[in-house]
């Protein structure tokens, strides 16, 4: 039977076993919602701003491993979309967007909300498409699906003409599909993985080091147990928390400009670096030439090519999924008669142990004011450690990452490599949406909430009980931190002034509202608010509006160059 | 040091544009870039021209790879390889240089292909070192137009590369 490219469009999702499409309609689009409003197997989310659609979309993602989905009109749902795309595309998060186009006949010629989409979006996808014909659609859609979850997920756009939607072809949506110019490398080179092994187990300093590659390959199980089984320290990058027990000893904390002090020396003198689904990325080793010494061995595991010696040369590369290939490392590793070394291993213990004792994440506790740090060590408490938690981008994101010790992967969700303002609320409601009956909180501050707020009235109709922990320093505090420290105290537009009394913001959208002063206070407003389990509940925490993100290493500096609060 | 890269691409609308994108997108040198379909129309091939370090063009070729429309990537300096490149040059041909301006393309093994009162125009192929002494050896004053169409490579005896 014909079907008409809209009905195909919907179709498609349904076989796909898409649940949520995140968007915004539009008069390219208004085909498309047609469809949706005459069906009941997708559940449409109306978000307020179409950045939000894709940042929900991919929140859903990230928390439940399945395609995220998101449709938006052409022109500015397009264009407003975009932020979303490039947000997904660094953290290699997969999406599938679809955008609504003018008519085929109109492309070119400045129509009205015409936008090249696909011109726009090259170089922050992992693909795009403009469908010209109905009856490449439905194949498109399922290359779109198949190329954004496969190999290094990442964010795939569908531009649709209007006209294309009303236009009719049999519909037939193939089970599997195989591309000649894509088949990833998924099995790891036995030979490499046999060198990967010996020099581990010959290894005198050995660390793991693991990104988000792990989480995204569904590893952390696998991964656990080859750090287990080899008795190693290990840590983990922004993106990777969750890959391996924050609580458990053998974690050294996360690495980089704000990695711990024994995360960041052990990076620094180990001899034999396990990399596991990470990329050696500016925010993670500093400076490439200070991290480089001649004696250490460096063994990636990635399923990009092209993300092995990009930064950093190393020594046994290993193309694959980092979830098979670790097994392979296991087995080999399990009957192997070979053994690290126990007294080398027990002097680079007692040499981490020696790091560790600084204490680095420190700070007063005995402070008057609500300290920020104060705020996520008793979030995790009251959430005993197990709740999802979203951020946005700033001093709060990098004190979520440091003080809640996520022992589950899939539970921290951040935007890590375009450092997006405004992720974290939208972001929390894909979260909510993939698992309704978990709890949700969103870590902000007072600058990141305002880039998405208008989201809280999506949360009200959909009722989707987040609790947003607002850390307010009425400060852009990571900009301020850095003009503190680089430029003079020269506060430059980093204070965010006329800020809305944010109590009086949730109750205007439906919601509960607190606003929290004291230290005292702190763990009583948590449990309140965590027991409204129907409401959204806006926490307001007034917080030191100087505290300082330790330790930290500046731009350009070597890992092992931090400034540590003890120094100041 | 230079490099000559060869794709083959699916010929789908906007390949070139996500070769060209990359390669701005991530500061790579291009020299030269040329593009057509094969014999089989479904696969466009095309030649560039870079330079970089090793660290570089490695990477180049692993983000070409990594563009999902590209089918194979070759690095032509791993081998043996030929490299030919077409020019089109316009010259004054008047009174005695006329004569001589014949003597110096019959040098270069040039064929005139269009022939007007006052000039000449004369096509040459070769490598690109070839075509640059041909209009070393010209009198600047002479040439009133150039065009050249970049490399394109192919790999020595067996080294083939197709789908």
């Amino acid at each position: 039977m014909e079907l008409t490219g809209a009905e195909i469009v919907v179709r498609c999702l349904q076989e796909e076993g898409v649940e949520y499409v995140f968007g915004y309609p539009g008069g390219a689009v208004l085909y498309i919602y047609d469809e949706i409003f005459k069906q009941n197997k997708i559940k449409h989310v109306l978000v307020r701003h179409e950045q939000a659609a894709v940042h929900a979309a991919d929140g859903f993602a990230r928390a439940s491993g399945k395609v995220g989905v998101a449709l938006v009109t052409s022109g500015p749902g397009a264009t407003n979309a975009v932020t979303g795309i490039a947000t997904a595309y660094m953290d290699s998060i997969p999406l599938v967007v679809i955008s609504g186009q003018v008519p085929t006949a109109a492309i070119g010629m400045d129509a009205f909300q015409e936008v090249d989409m696909v011109g726009i979006t090259r170089p922050c996808v992992k693909h795009n498409f403009l469908v010209k014909d109905v009856r490449e659609l439905a194949l498109t859609l399922k290359k779109a699906f198949h190329i954004a979850s496969t190999g290094r997920p990442g964010p795939v756009v569908v531009d649709v003409p209007k006209d294309v939607t009303i236009q009719k072809a049999e519909f037939d949506y193939p089970k599997k599909i195989s591309l000649r110019s894509y088949n990833p490398v998924l099995r790891g080179h036995p030979m490499q993985i046999k060198k990967a092994v010996q020099l581990l187990l010959s290894a005198k300093r050995p660390y793991v080091y693991f990104g988000g590659g792990v989480i995204l390959g569904n590893a952390a199980d696998r991964l656990t147990r080859l750090v287990k089984t080899l008795g190693v320290p290990c840590t983990g990058t922004l993106m990777g928390l969750g890959g391996f027990p924050a609580t458990d000893p053998q974690f050294l904390g996360m690495l980089g400009m704000h990695g711990t002090y024994e995360a960041n020396m052990a990076m620094q003198h180990c001899d034999v670096l396990l990399a596991v689904g990470a990329r050696f990325d500016d925010r993670v080793i500093g400076n490439p030439e200070h991290f480089y010494q001649e004696k250490r061995q460096i063994i990636h595991i990635d399923v990009d090519p092209s993300s092995i010696s990009k930064r950093v040369r190393v020594d046994v590369p290993i193309v694959g999924d980092v979830g098979n290939v670790l097994e392979e490392i296991l087995k080999l590793v399990q009957t192997s008669k070979e053994r690290i070394d126990p007294a080398a291993l027990k002097t680079w213990w007692a040499q981490i142990e020696l790091w560790r004792a600084k204490n680095c994440l420190k700070y007063d506790r005995t402070s008057k004011i609500i300290k920020p740090q104060f705020v996520i060590e008793k979030l995790w408490e009251v959430t005993k450690g197990d709740a999802y938690i979203t951020s946005d981008v700033g001093q709060h994101q990098m004190w979520a990452a440091q003080y809640y010790k996520f022992d589950k992967p899939r539970r921290w969700i951040n935007s890590g490599g375009l450092g997006t303002m405004g992720f974290g609320l939208p972001a929390a409601m894909g979260v909510k949406l993939a698992f309704p009956r978990a709890t949700v909180a969103c870590i902000t501050g007072e600058a990141s909430i305002q880039m998405n707020i208008q989201e809280l009235s999506t949360c009200k109709q959909y009722h989707l009980p987040i609790k947003i922990i607002n850390l307010n320093n009425r400060y852009m505090g990571m900009v301020r931190q850095w003009q503190e420290f680089f430029h003079g105290n020269r506060y430059s537009e980093s204070y965010m002034d006329a800020l809305p009394d944010f109590v009086k913001l949730a109750e205007a959208y439906g919601h509960v509202g607190m606003r929290i002063e004291k230290p005292a206070d702190v763990e009583g407003a948590l449990r309140e608010a965590f027991k409204l389990k129907d409401q959204l509940v806006f926490l307001d925490f007034v917080t030191d509006q100087t505290e300082n993100v330790y330790p930290m290493v500046p731009g350009g500096k070597g890992l092992s160059e931090m400034i540590l609060a003890e120094d100041l | 040091m230079r490099h000559i890269i060869s794709i083959l691409i699916e010929n789908e609308a906007g390949a070139l544009s996500r070769v060209a994108g990359l390669f701005s997108a991530r500061g790579y040198n291009i020299e030269s870039l040329t593009v057509a379909p094969t014999e089989d129309a479904s696969l466009s091939r095309m030649t560039i021209v870079t330079s970089g370090s090793e660290e570089v063009i490695e990477q180049i070729i692993k983000q070409l790879n990594k563009l999902i429309d590209v089918i194979k990537v070759l690095d032509l300096n791993e081998g043996a390889h030929i490299e030919r490149e077409l020019m089109l040059v316009k010259v004054k041909a008047e009174g005695e240089a006329r004569e001589e301006m014949k003597r110096m393309s019959d040098i270069f093994r040039g064929r005139i292909i269009d022939v007007a009162d006052n000039t000449y125009t004369i096509e040459l192929t070769g490598n690109g070192s070839k075509l640059d002494a041909f209009l070393e050896a010209l009198d600047p004053a002479q040439i009133l137009e150039t065009v050249r169409t970049g490399a394109c490579g192919i790999g020595r005896g067996a080294r083939v590369l197709r789908v």
